[in-house]
């Protein structure tokens, strides 16, 4: 039974990583946020799993709050922002999709040599997919970088989060649930912020492209 | 432990309150009565930990030690003041038509807010409410500097969102690892990321789980220090937003961010036995100070100028605290509080002078002193007391500094001394420009919105104490945190 959950665990975490390269490799805006909710939604799958297993109640309670969070709602709200900023068939242009996948394997062979050592000591059940939590981050991390609409660079900042609740959950049996309700409270204030940001960045530049936006020298 | 509810409770209602009525005419009295509640509350708590020593609070979440019972007193201090210097300052923005209603609220209530995170941040014993309170105070201050809906402050803020919310993300990653380690040895309670366990079995943590998650923390809290190469951030989101807010920032946010460090690394150094935390922070902090330095030459706004100098002296910082040792955590304690004072004391001067001139540029500030010789001189009392001119407190600190790192470790004097001489070239140069001379601005304001000068040469006042003379419960204050920082 403990081996079948295992697996599960490792599947899970397999289709996590996948996910973040989709979204490295996508284009549309549109199809991102789609993306971001499947990721929500295996997060969500991974959490109930490892609660499964260890009988640690307060984890369905965070699997039931990533639910409500990064799958309904937060989507719900960057449809509805997209739709209201006619952005909804926006796409990156100036991106060399093969080249950013190659910099993406790079990226997974080095967190999986550095959570390597560390994996080993965990005591959880979902001990081998620190790596993957590693490289889910540094992933988002590099889609940030990659994008130059602002809506793209929202969706790889609630990606690294994702991630980050993966680690938390693989790594240990999830933080303290103080912590996590605290967590969750500021992903939720800081997307409503971005969402707000949004609407004033098209305000004043008639666009949500970063590149028009910045203008303040770097000296 | 009421005094610490009051501290933590006042500002929180505050937020709610100002929700309500921040627009309102009143609501910047009303500011300065909650801050100045608080900072009575905090008087209150100090006075307790000084006379009965460290206390936990609300079973353990609360911690109150010599480290964060001081910072926590600034903290409310600088708030009441920058409270009474944004009472006129946000009367004259109205009245020029920056300030709406709306925006007015927006501030009032999220200045109440973004104090009542970062004495959050302080007084808490739980590592991963530390970083929610961190990540807090950014949301609340990134609507802060967007607040006048400029290009520039709206480039600003986002820059500082996306910045900021990177690089504190990476710390929660370092806390996972940091519980990770914990949950070893204490178990997967909710106790092990209390840092007053964490504090009491950081030698058993396991050495590879820790060296990962320093890493982590580092880069994190680091980006929120202003450390260079992650110091992008800072100098826009001190030039675009409102001044109060800018003083704010470089008093408060910073010292808080280094402080989230300084408990990370007090448990690596019990963890590692070795000087990876010490020598990582020695070396970003020299190569704040050295790159600060070096761009304060090219700068034309002079908020941007002083942001650049908060840089500088948070690298300075960051470099004792490396050093480590009793002497060199001293002086690091002492530098934060002279820093903390005198800085937001220079950005209270700069914000009146900017809002008279009507310009940020500083070839279009001229002859300060003739137009008004309380605001020339505040000026230049402010620039000479950071720049570590004797008798303010920021020569003790900077020759403590100094000192000890010439004894144990030379190699870093020349580059000190280096930054440090370029660093007062520049902003000496700039301000006795701005201040001497034939003035260009117009004639002063109103009688009603007469700017506050009290706030300046309080702190100033402070600092020069500082240098004279510290009191003996502040220095056996200083003396019990350096020694509890070890090093």
């Amino acid at each position: 039974m403990q081996g079948m959950f295992g697996q599960l665990i490792n599947l899970f975490a397999s289709v996590l990583l996948l996910l973040s390269f989709a979204m490295l490799a996508q284009r549309r805006v549109v199809t991102l946020i789609d993306l971001f909710m499947l990721q929500g939604a295996t997060l969500v799958a991974a959490t109930t799993v490892v609660g499964v297993v260890t009988h640690q109640p307060h984890l369905y309670l965070s699997a039931a709050l990533t639910l409500l969070l990064k799958v309904a709602l937060i989507p719900w709200l960057l449809h509805r922002v997209i739709r209201q900023l006619n952005v909804r068939w926006d796409v990156e242009t100036l991106i060399n999709i093969p080249t950013t996948l190659l910099l993406g394997i790079v990226l997974v062979i080095f967190a999986f040599n550095l959570a390597l050592p560390i994996s080993q000591l965990s005591s959880s059940v979902a001990r081998g997919t620190l790596g993957i939590a590693l490289a889910g981050v540094l992933l988002s991390f590099l889609m940030m970088i990659t994008r130059s609409k602002a809506v793209s660079q929202v969706i790889g900042f609630l990606s690294m989060e994702n991630c980050l609740f993966f680690a938390a959950t693989s790594a240990t049996y999830g933080m303290p649930l103080v912590v996590e309700l605290g967590i969750a409270l500021d992903v939720l204030v800081g997307i409503l912020i971005l969402g707000v940001f949004m609407f004033q960045l098209r305000e004043r530049f008639d666009s949500l492209d970063i590149r028009h936006i910045e203008k303040l020298k770097e000296d | 432990m009421y005094a610490l509810y009051a501290t933590l409770g006042i500002p929180l209602f505050g937020a709610l309150l100002q929700a309500a009525v921040g627009h309102r005419s009143f609501a910047r009295e009303i500011n300065v009565a909650l801050s100045a509640a608080t900072f009575l509350a905090a008087c209150v708590l100090t006075e307790r930990i000084v006379t009965q020593g460290p206390q936990f609070a609300w079973d353990q979440a609360f911690f109150i030690d010599p480290l964060n019972v001081f910072l926590v007193t600034l903290t409310a201090f600088v708030g009441l003041t920058t409270a009474i210097f944004s009472r006129p300052y946000m009367a004259i923005e109205a009245e020029h038509g920056k300030m709406t209603p709306p925006r007015l609220r927006l501030y009032h209530s999220m200045y109440q807010l973004f104090n009542c995170t970062m004495l959050l941040a302080l007084t808490t014993n739980n590592m991963g409410l530390l970083w929610v309170a961190m990540e807090a105070a950014t949301l609340a201050t990134v609507l802060l500097v967007s607040v006048y809906r400029t290009a520039a402050s709206l480039e600003a803020a986002w820059k500082y969102f996306i910045l900021c919310g990177v690089g504190i993300a990476q710390a929660l990653f370092g806390t996972v690892l940091l519980f990770m380690a914990a949950e070893k040895v204490l178990g997967a309670e909710g106790g092990a990321l209390l840092w007053t366990n964490l504090d009491a079995v950081k030698t058993q943590l396991d050495p590879a789980i820790i060296t990962l998650a320093f890493a982590f923390l580092f880069i994190g809290y680091g980006t929120k220090v202003g450390l260079v190469p992650l110091h992008n951030w800072l100098p826009d989101a001190h030039a675009e937003g409102p001044t109060p807010v800018s003083a704010v920032l470089s008093g408060l946010l910073l010292n808080v961010a280094l402080y989230a460090l300084l408990r990370c690394k007090v448990l690596t150094d019990g963890a590692l036995q070795t000087p990876l935390a010490s020598r990582l922070m020695m070396g970003f902090g020299l190569l704040s100070v050295l790159t600060a330095a070096f761009f304060l030459l090219r700068q034309k706004d002079v908020k941007r100028m002083f942001a650049y100098s908060s840089i500088e002296h948070m690298g300075l910082m960051t470099f004792a605290f490396g050093v480590g040792g009793p002497v060199a955590n001293f002086a690091g304690l002492l530098h934060m509080t002279v820093h903390s004072l005198i800085k937001s004391a220079i950005f209270f001067a700069v914000g009146h002078a900017t809002q008279r001139a009507g310009t940020q540029i500083m070839a279009d500030i001229r002859g300060l002193m003739k137009a008004s010789p309380l605001l020339g001189w505040s000026m230049m009392l402010g620039a000479l007391a950071i720049l570590g001119m004797p008798p303010f407190g920021v020569f003790a600190s900077e020759f403590l500094i100094l000192t000890t790192a010439m004894r144990e470790q030379p190699w870093a004097t020349p580059f000190l001394l280096l930054a440090l001489g370029v660093a007062f070239g520049a902003v000496f140069m700039r301000v006795q420009e701005m201040v001497f001379g034939s003035t260009n601005l117009p004639a002063g304001g109103t009688a009603h919105t007469a700017p506050a000068h009290l706030p300046v040469y309080a702190h100033l006042g402070l600092g020069l104490m500082l240098g004279i003379y510290i009191p003996p419960y502040l220095d056996a204050w200083y003396r019990q945190a350096a020694a509890m920082m070890g090093g």
